[in-house]
């Protein structure tokens, strides 16, 4: 019978993923609850330090699945490598983050293991030990709870910011388990040419805690300076509207709402966004939303905890000075 | 090159989306459905590529009889052939079942890339492609923003986005490509198009004709199951800011952050 939870880590360049601790403390207390063994996984080559990292968050095994071949993740070669484990160790449940890789990731491995799989999940728990897995549809205008009855294991994937980080316990102590590889060369078919680093150097909007995004009322590319230095101010990322990013002030990896991104910070400031439907839907789950709007009537007005009715143009240098007296 | 694209019909993002009386479906009385945003992103690559290299971009959707209206669409934009799943028994499906039925349908054709969104805005599953490409056994590359064709068609080199970077990746054909926004401007069917589509070949298909059972397909065939759907909490309406200036109202907003959200 499938038993354990098992947490599928992630690293990029070599180094552990904050999603990873994340997932791992998640387990912990998941498995706290149901009286499961945790372990967890990480695939990529000289992963051997971090891989201890996982350690003092809960992971009671850890297993290391390390060679040249895997150093930089691709699906193929990581569901091959991930799904002979599941095979071999027959867990209740696997979990990963909702991450760009492990999303694609999570979603080929359960189709190889023919399982059901619960993307992008905000909350999960236990009933007789059902995974009942609580997931935005409709870019969060709807929550569907899903479950996966009769295939195991279980899986699913949950949002960055979502699963709070346990402290860590430096007392904890982890087999650490080297796994055996093999690859067959269709696994290998795809290889990274180049990694070109963003130049902003700024957290994603999906990972980002704290979000300044601004929109058609912006009026044109050169305004988002403000907003810019507003975030710098603040260690917030740069978001925007579909409005503003279709008038090509923007690109889009930036857009936040139905068909951009769906983000979920603690704060998220939006300057001379209206509030249009699609929007709302992705940036809804935002812990605080601060609106500056001229209009008192936008419908973002509806969202927000604190609204200004005010030129942004004015109201945005004055927070940043505002915000700049107490961050010092 | 052969060149397929999928496509979904999905509620315009601008819908209201109401919970219907079961509590496991939406409302659709009032929905206008589109061509998800996403795949028509695929449809307009796999029409690109078919330009530059000659072949043929044969569409596929999956759903009741409105999808042929999404089928003609892109056919008005230039697909040559649209195939339609018209089944209820293949409707409703998880990631997997569905991903089975759509593999059944391309099994019979010949193809060197396939194209589908990274994901439908109405389920924001993002896995039906991942599950096509393990079915098919074919390389897959996620959330795409640019794609080029090796000279000789035999490989393919995609611009990937991940959190803080952008991957470059190459692969051999046949091979997988989920459509990000930013890969491209799709075209607008034009009138000649619009004329043109009523002509071209669209053709139903059912589950036997897949060689699919019904138990393999939809909700029957599916790993996951929907208990029930849930509205977002509401969120509790807020405080516009008051003061005399400006200054005044971004002083207090910014003192309401840190001693009343906390969150400063």
């Amino acid at each position: 019978m499938a038993k354990g939870i098992l947490i599928i880590a992630e690293q990029r360049g070599g180094v552990l993923r904050k999603i990873s601790l994340e997932l791992v403390s998640e387990g912990r207390r998941l498995a706290d609850q149901s009286g499961q063994p945790l372990a967890a996984v990480i695939v990529g080559h000289q992963i051997s330090e971090e891989a201890k990292k996982l350690v003092p968050y809960g992971a009671e095994t850890v297993f290391m699945a390390d060679a040249p071949e895997l150093a930089d993740y691709t699906p193929e070669a990581y569901t091959a490598v991930l799904s002979d484990l599941i095979k071999s160790q027959d867990p209740d449940i696997v979990l990963a983050g909702s991450s760009q890789q492990s999303k694609e990731l999570a979603a080929r491995l359960a189709a190889r293991l023919e399982t059901g799989l619960a993307m992008d999940c905000v909350a999960w728990r236990l009933e007789d030990g059902l995974l009942v897995a609580k997931r935005p549809i409709y870019a969060g205008k709807v929550y569907a709870e899903v479950v996966c009855e009769t295939a195991r294991p279980q899986m699913a994937t949950g949002r960055p910011n979502v699963f709070p980080i346990l402290e860590p316990d430096p007392g904890r102590t982890a087999e650490m388990v080297p796994l055996t590889v093999s690859l067959k060369p269709e696994d290998l078919r795809t290889r990274l040419v180049e990694a070109l680093a963003d130049q902003t150097g700024r957290v994603d909007l999906t990972e980002a805690t704290c979000i300044v995004s601004g929109g058609r009322g912006m009026k044109g590319s050169e305004n988002f300076t403000i907003l810019e230095e507003l975030a710098e101010v603040i260690g917030a990322s740069v978001g925007a509207s579909r409005s503003a990013v279709d008038a090509g002030w923007r690109p889009h990896s930036d857009q936040v709402g139905q068909t951009g991104k769906v983000v979920n910070p603690n704060l998220y400031i939006a300057c001379g966004i209206s509030g249009a439907i699609q929007h709302l839907a992705g940036m809804g789950s935002s812990k605080v939303i601060v609106a500056v709007n001229k209009d008192p009537d936008a419908p973002i007005f509806q969202k927000a905890d604190y609204g200004i009715v005010g030129d942004l143009f004015e109201v945005v240098p004055i927070l940043k000075e505002e915000l700049k007296k107490i961050m010092s | 090159m052969n060149l397929l694209a999928l496509i979904k019909q999905v509620p315009d993002t601008e819908t209201q989306i109401k919970i219907d009386a079961g509590g496991k479906g939406i409302q659709t009385a009032d929905i206008k459905w589109v061509m998800n945003p996403y795949d028509e992103f695929g449809v307009e690559e796999a029409l690109r590529i078919k330009e530059k290299t000659s072949g043929k971009v044969t569409v596929i959707g999956l759903g009741p009889q409105r999808v042929v209206e999404s089928l003609r669409t892109a056919l008005a934009m230039g697909a040559d052939e649209a195939i339609h799943i018209d089944d209820p028994a293949a409707e409703g499906g998880d990631a997997l079942a569905t991903a089975r039925v759509l593999a059944g349908a391309i099994k019979e054709l010949p193809f060197d890339l396939i194209f589908c969104g990274q994901r439908a805005v109405d389920d924001d599953n993002a896995q039906v492609g991942a599950a096509l490409a393990e079915l098919l056994q074919v390389p897959l590359l996620s959330v795409i923003t640019k794609v080029e064709i090796s000279e000789d068609q035999t490989k393919v080199k995609v611009n990937r986005p991940v959190e803080g970077a952008t991957w470059v990746l190459e692969t051999s054909l046949p091979a997988l490509i989920t459509a990000q926004k930013g890969l491209n401007e799709p075209r607008y069917a034009s009138l000649p198009g619009i004329m043109k589509a009523k002509k071209k070949p669209l053709t139903a298909k059912k589950l036997a004709d897949l060689g699919l059972a019904p138990d393999q397909a939809g909700e029957a065939g599916s790993k996951i199951r929907t208990r029930v759907l849930t509205s977002p909490p509401d969120r509790i309406p807020g405080k516009l800011v008051e003061g005399e200036s400006v200054q005044e109202k971004g002083t207090v907003l910014v003192k309401l952050l840190r001693e009343e959200a906390k969150i400063i």
